[in-house]
C-alpha cells in the first residue's frame, strides 16, 4: 500500500482565507503605491518619493495584528504599506505624493509622512527616531488612564537604534512595562550605510538584553510569521507584560528615495543575492500552493489595485495644491502674532 | 482671565510655582509631573516636595536620567490628551532635548495641520548669581525665542509666576517656562489666592516713569527695579517694564513706554549678541525710531560661553545694580 503523501499545512496562526488575501493585496497595493511614486517622480511630476518594497511582509502582518480603533501607530516614513493596512486610504499616499491641500497635513509633509488621529496615527516626523519616545509617552497615558486593552505599535528603521533617543524610549517603556511593541524594519540599509557600520552586534534583539525586555526575530518576508510574534507582542502589551523588541528582518531593494541612487554604495549583484527574500512573489507562492488563490485570482487581484491606484492618482492630481495662504495656519491655535 | 481673589497670601518664587502645580495636580487628573529628582527628592529645589506621597507615582514621575525622552513622553502624552508638566532640572541640561523641543514640540501642530496638539509645559530653573559655574547658571532663551510654535514665558514675580503657569498649564501649545533660580527664595510678594490666569504675551510696567524706559525680565527686573527707585531719590523718572513674555512679546505695551519717555535701555542677564535684546530694539527702530531722542542701549551678558565658578568671575558677568542705575543716569541725561 503507497504511503499518502502528506501535503504539509500551512501555519497561518488562525487567520481565515479572507484575511490572508486582504494581506495580499495589501502587500500588492504596497508595491503599487511605491511605482507609482516612483513613476510620478520620473515624469516629473512629483518632486520626491520613497518606496517600502521588500517591507510588504512585515507591514501586512503587523496591520492585520493592529486593532483599529483602539492601538495606536507612530510609524516612519517608510510604513506605506503598514499605513494603508491599518485603514489610511490610498487616496491620502497620493495626496500626500502631490501635496494637495485636501492632504490631512495640508501638503505641508514629504511624501509617506502621514497623520491620522481618526486612525489613531502620529504624526510621522523625519527626524530618526523621534516619534520613539511619543509612542512611550502615549502608552504611558493609556496605562494611567487604566485603558488596559490599548498598545502602541512603534516602527522604525535598523538605522533608528542608533539614535540615542531610541535608547531612552526603550528604556522607559521597559522600567514602566508599558504597552508598546518596537517593531525594528531591519533593510539591512540606512541610506548607504550598512549594518555592520552602524552597530557591532549582529542582531538588533541584542540591544533588548540591555534593557530587560525581550527581544525576538522574525523572518520580515513572511507576513504570517510577523502576524504571529506582532500578535504575541500585542497579547504581552495589553496584559500588563511590558514591551517587547521585534526586529523583523527584509531587504530594501529599492534606493533609499528617488533622490538616491543605491549603485554608489551597493552591487546589482547583492540586491539580486537577497532577491529570494522579496515577500510578494514568496506570499503569492504560498497562497497557490495551499490553494487560497489561483494565479488567475492574483492576477486578477494586481489588476484591480492598479486600477484602484490609477482612479486615485487621477483624484488626486485633479485637486489643488493648498492655497499660499495656508502656509501661516495652525502655527499655534487661532492666529498669531509674535509681537502682540 | 478669571478674576483673581481680592484676597492675598505673601510667598516667594518657590512657593508660587508649588502652589500652582499642586493646584493644578489637584484639581485637573489631566496633569502630571516628570523629571529628574521630582518624586522621591521632591525637585532639587524642594518645589514638588511631598506630591508623589499625595498624587503618586504615576503622575508624579521620577525619570531617568535622559532629557531627550523627558520632553519626547511628555510630547507623546500630551499628543494622547494628557496635560503633562515635564521639568528639565536645570537649564543647562536641556541641549540633549533640544531635537524633541524644537523639532517636534514646536512643530507637532503644524506639520499635522491641526490633527495633533502638544499642549505640553516644560519648566526649568535658569540664570546665575547663585556660584552655580558654567553648567547650572546659563540663560537658555535666546536659543528658543527663534522658534515659531514655542511660547517662553519668564515671570519673576510670585503673581505672575502663578498667573502664567496657569496659563501655559491650560494653553494648547508648547511652553517653555523659565524660572531664575536667585528669585526662588530671594524674591517674595502678594499672591492672590484661588485661581487666575495672565495671558501670555503681555507685559507688565512694574514702575511707571517719564524720562527712560527700561525692558527687562528675570533677576535683573528686580535690580531694575531698585537702581529705578534709587534714581527717583535724585529727581530722575524711569519706566521699568518686565517682559514676563518672550514670545509672544508685547510690542504694545513697549512702544506706549518709549512713545511717552522717547529713551530706551534694554537689560538682560543673557549675552548680547543675538538676544531678547536685540529683537526688542530691532522692532522699536522699526516702529517707533522717529519717537527716539537717544540711540537705544543695551545692558547685557557678556560675550562670553558661561560665567565662571570662581566668585570674581561670577561677579564679572553678572551685571550689579549700580551699574544698572549708572546706565540710566547717562541715558536719561543723553
Amino acid at each position: 500500500m503507497a504511503k499518502a503523501i502528506e501535503s504539509p499545512v500551512l501555519e497561518r496562526h488562525g487567520l481565515s482565507d479572507e484575511q490572508l488575501r486582504a494581506m495580499l493585496r495589501n502587500m500588492i497595493m504596497q508595491r503599487t503605491l511605491d511605482n507609482r511614486g516612483f513613476q510620478l517622480n520620473r515624469q516629473g511630476k512629483i518632486p520626491f518619493a520613497t518606496g517600502s518594497e521588500g517591507h510588504e511582509g512585515i507591514h501586512a502582518g503587523a496591520a492585520m495584528a493592529f486593532e483599529r480603533g483602539r492601538d495606536v501607530l507612530a510609524p516612519y516614513y517608510r510604513d506605506i504599506g503598514l499605513c494603508v493596512g491599518i485603514g489610511m486610504e490610498p487616496l491620502d499616499a497620493l495626496l500626500s505624493m502631490f501635496a494637495r491641500g485636501a492632504d490631512i497635513s495640508g501638503g505641508r509633509q514629504f511624501p509617506n509622512h502621514y497623520t491620522n488621529k481618526k486612525l489613531g496615527m502620529l504624526s510621522v516626523s523625519s527626524i530618526i527616531a523621534a516619534q520613539c519616545t511619543h509612542a512611550v509617552g502615549v502608552a504611558y497615558a493609556f496605562k494611567l488612564r487604566k485603558e488596559h486593552d490599548r498598545a502602541v505599535l512603534c516602527t522604525f528603521g535598523d538605522g533608528a537604534t542608533s539614535e540615542g533617543e531610541w535608547h531612552e524610549a526603550v528604556n522607559f517603556a521597559a522600567i514602566h512595562k508599558l504597552p508598546v511593541v518596537f517593531l525594528c524594519e531591519n533593510n539591512e540599509w540606512a541610506i548607504s550605510t550598512p549594518r555592520e557600520h552602524q552597530m557591532a552586534i549582529r542582531d538588533i534583539v541584542q540591544k533588548a538584553d540591555g534593557y530587560g525586555l525581550p527581544g525576538v526575530i522574525v523572518d520580515g518576508s513572511d507576513p504570517i510569521a510577523v502576524y504571529d510574534v506582532i500578535s504575541a507582542a500585542f497579547g504581552r502589551a495589553r496584559s500588563g507584560g511590558g514591551p517587547t523588541l521585534v526586529e523583523a528582518k527584509c531587504y530594501r531593494f529599492l534606493s533609499h528615495t528617488t533622490d538616491d541612487d543605491d549603485r554608489t554604495y551597493r552591487t546589482r549583484e547583492e540586491i539580486e543575492r537577497h532577491r529570494h527574500l522579496d515577500p510578494v512573489p514568496r506570499f503569492e507562492k504560498t497562497l497557490v500552493e495551499h490553494g487560497i488563490m489561483t494565479v488567475a485570482d492574483i492576477d486578477a487581484m494586481k489588476k484591480d489595485v492598479l486600477r484602484e491606484v490609477n482612479e486615485v492618482t487621477d483624484r488626486a492630481e485633479a485637486l489643488p495644491y493648498p492655497e499660499p495662504h495656508e502656509l501661516y495656519t495652525n502655527v499655534y491655535e487661532g492666529t498669531h502674532e509674535p509681537w502682540l | 482671565m478669571a478674576v483673581a481673589s481680592t484676597e492675598t497670601t505673601t510667598l516667594n518664587n518657590v512657593e508660587a510655582v508649588r502652589q500652582t502645580l499642586y493646584e493644578a495636580l489637584k484639581n485637573d487628573p489631566r496633569t502630571l509631573v516628570m523629571g529628574e529628582d521630582v518624586g522621591a527628592r521632591g525637585n532639587v529645589f524642594l518645589i514638588t516636595k511631598g506630591f508623589i506621597e499625595e498624587f503618586g507615582a504615576e503622575r508624579v514621575i521620577d525619570t531617568p536620567l535622559a532629557e531627550a525622552s523627558i520632553v519626547g513622553i511628555a510630547i507623546g502624552m500630551a499628543m494622547e490628551g494628557l496635560r503633562p508638566i515635564a521639568e528639565i532640572q536645570f537649564a543647562d541640561f536641556i541641549y540633549p532635548a533640544f531635537n524633541q523641543i524644537v523639532g517636534e514640540a514646536a512643530k507637532t501642530r503644524y506639520r499635522s495641520n491641526g490633527d495633533y496638539t502638544c499642549p505640553l509645559v516644560i519648566r526649568t530653573p535658569y540664570g546665575g548669581g547663585i556660584r552655580g559655574a558654567l553648567s547650572h547658571s546659563v540663560s537658555i532663551e535666546a536659543l528658543f525665542y527663534h522658534v515659531p510654535g514655542l511660547k517662553i514665558v519668564a515671570p519673576s514675580f510670585p503673581a505672575d509666576i502663578k498667573g502664567l503657569l496657569n496659563a501655559a498649564i491650560e494653553d494648547p501649545d508648547p511652553v517653555l517656562f523659565l524660572e531664575h533660580k536667585k528669585t526662588y527664595r530671594s524674591v517674595k510678594g502678594e499672591v492672590p489666592t484661588g485661581h487666575y490666569t495672565i495671558p501670555i504675551g503681555k507685559a507688565d510696567v512694574k514702575k511707571a516713569g517719564t524720562q527712560l524706559t527700561v525692558v527687562s525680565y528675570g533677576l535683573y527686573v528686580h535690580q531694575a527695579l531698585d537702581a529705578a527707585r534709587q534714581l527717583e531719590s535724585e529727581g530722575l523718572s524711569v519706566e521699568v517694564i518686565d517682559l514676563r513674555s518672550i514670545r509672544p512679546m508685547d510690542r504694545t505695551t513697549i512702544l506706549e513706554s518709549v512713545r511717552k519717555t522717547r529713551k530706551l535701555l534694554i537689560v538682560h542677564e543673557d549675552n548680547k549678541f543675538g538676544g531678547i535684546g536685540a529683537e526688542v530694539s530691532a522692532m522699536v527702530v522699526e516702529d517707533a525710531f522717529f519717537d527716539l531722542d537717544a540711540p537705544i542701549r543695551r545692558l547685557c551678558g557678556p560675550d562670553v560661553p558661561a560665567m565662571g565658578y570662581a566668585l570674581t568671575l561670577e561677579e564679572e558677568f553678572m551685571i550689579p545694580t549700580s551699574r544698572m542705575a549708572e546706565a540710566m543716569r547717562d541715558l536719561v541725561a543723553f
